[in-house]
């Protein structure tokens, strides 16, 4: 399952892990690794455990099996989209600059966070509450940078954000993996996000799951299994990104 | 015409200034019924000590905290389900109160009573109001990072659970620290009144707990004063004052 380069230096170790919620078993037997610095993509149909797994390995929910980070890892977690209210009085700079004193990061931090994420400094005067989808989540990864994460965990981060926005996105994590060697752990619908960034794939779908590197794992059958219904993907021979 | 004593003015201050602040939070943090909830359950831990000829303050602390334990616990649970169990198990212990507390006791536990304070109840109320105003400060970025998001909050270190039953037991410290002028009935609504008053005019979370302090302690002193003039009951007129605020802003359209 795991290749050797993964099993020499993983960031993230999961042996056997397994959810239940209210008497439902959510997620089960899932067993993969994590290589530092490397991307993994989760992907599955709508209730197949993907938010579920990653609320586990956070910590959020109890779970069964062994769920091994590397020493000193720093999470930096990204949700899917959190039930916020529009009047909500906290503002972009509450929110930073609460994380900012947490971690001990100063003013300068949360400029050069909210320039990495290509954010513009009047963000930070307005209520969360009233942010852009795609504002939102990048706020959401410049609060995440705060913390100077060795690892970022992204459930759906482009969900409800526009094309450019979702190019930028992509973009931004990608230029974190390659500038500061953070591993992501990433959950997305998009198939072809998954194919140009993803270096190794989950697949989460029932009783079934399936592990490893994008182009032999999503295979038209496999794909097909998961979402059970055929899944129209066509794989370009170009590089991948 | 009768002055309230500066005895007094400082105790009710130091209260309305601590449920400013930590009624903020329990408005973000959409907890405002069961925290009106949880304030009924003061009752019957005032009535016990009447019974046991104890301090009431320390008898309705005491039932607070074991209340504030019992939310705390539920909160793991289905928010439906909390909401049931909280709607049921508080009416029930304001019943139970009520008939362990009976005659004038039961009208200042439940709406609250007015007069000088003695010294202990002067300096274990500020002590209180000051523990409780220092928590919110201390704990303000895990309060903010865990109503935005507790899984969030877990990936930062804060200690999700542990900040939850701190905030709840500063809760019922307030509560039981405004029982004295408030009563059951009226205290949640100080908690709850001046900070829904400051949700409609702030800006951000500094306007939001500025504006909350300050409506809490014009609605306080000024319904002391007023009560004290007029020879009646505080808790009433201290709410009526912060409704009269509350209602003034809603004229007001939001400020987005």
């Amino acid at each position: 399952m795991n290749d050797p380069a993964t099993a020499a230096c993983p960031a993230l170790e999961v042996e056997h892990l397994g959810v239940r919620l209210r008497g439902t078993e959510v997620v089960h037997d899932v067993s993969f690794t994590v290589a530092q610095g490397s991307a993994l993509a989760v992907i599955g149909p709508n209730g197949s455990g993907k938010t579920v797994l990653f609320r586990a390995l956070v910590g959020a929910i109890p779970h069964t099996g062994v769920v091994r980070w590397a020493p000193g890892t720093r999470i930096g977690y990204v949700p899917q989209k959190l039930d916020l209210e529009r009047d909500l009085p906290i503002t972009g700079r509450d929110l930073l600059r609460a994380r900012a004193r947490l971690g001990r990061a100063t003013p300068r931090d949360i400029e050069r966070a909210l320039e990495r994420v290509g954010l513009r400094g009047e963000v930070l005067g307005k209520l969360i509450g009233t942010l852009s989808g795609g504002q939102f989540q990048r706020l959401l990864i410049a609060f995440a940078l705060l913390g100077e994460p060795t690892i970022l965990l992204l459930d759906e981060p482009t969900a409800g954000v526009d094309e450019p926005g979702q190019e930028r996105l992509n973009e931004t994590v990608r230029r974190l993996q390659a500038e500061q060697g953070v591993t992501v752990l990433l959950i997305s619908h998009d198939l072809s996000v998954v194919f140009r960034y993803a270096t190794n794939v989950l697949c989460l779908s029932g009783e079934r799951t399936c592990f490893g590197v994008p182009r032999q794992v999503l295979t038209p059958e496999i794909l097909s299994d998961v979402y059970g219904a055929p899944v129209g993907f066509h794989v370009h021979d170009g590089p991948v990104a | 015409m009768t002055a309230p004593s500066p005895s007094a003015l400082a105790l009710a201050g130091s209260m309305a200034a601590a449920a400013g602040l930590l009624g903020c939070f329990a408005l973000m943090r959409r907890m405002t019924l069961a925290a009106d909830a949880l304030s009924h359950v003061a009752l019957p831990g005032i009535g016990l000590a009447l019974l046991l000829r104890a301090q009431p303050l320390a008898g309705a602390f005491a039932a607070l905290a074991a209340g504030a334990v019992l939310v705390w616990w539920l909160e793991r649970r289905t928010r439906i389900g909390t909401e049931a169990v909280i709607g049921v198990v508080f009416s029930a212990a304001l019943a139970i109160g009520a008939l362990l507390t009976t005659g004038e006791d039961l009208m200042d536990a439940l709406f609250g009573g007015s007069g000088a304070p003695t010294t202990w109840e002067l300096a274990a109320g500020v002590g209180g109001a000051a523990a409780v105003v220092a928590f919110v400060l201390v704990a303000r970025d895990r309060l903010i990072v865990t109503l935005v998001s507790p899984d969030i909050a877990l990936t930062t270190g804060v200690d999700v659970r542990r900040l939850n039953l701190l905030y709840l037991l500063a809760f019922a410290l307030t509560v039981a620290l405004g029982l004295r002028y408030l009563g059951v009935l009226l205290m949640g609504s100080l908690v709850i009144i001046p900070a829904a008053t400051a949700r409609r005019l702030a800006r951000g979370l500094n306007q939001m707990l500025v504006i909350s302090v300050a409506v809490a302690l014009v609605s306080t002193l000024l319904g002391i004063w007023v009560a004290a003039s007029a020879h009646r009951e505080s808790g009433p007129i201290i709410v009526a004052v912060a409704a009269m605020c509350f209602f003034l802003t809603a004229l007001r359209a939001p400020p987005r």
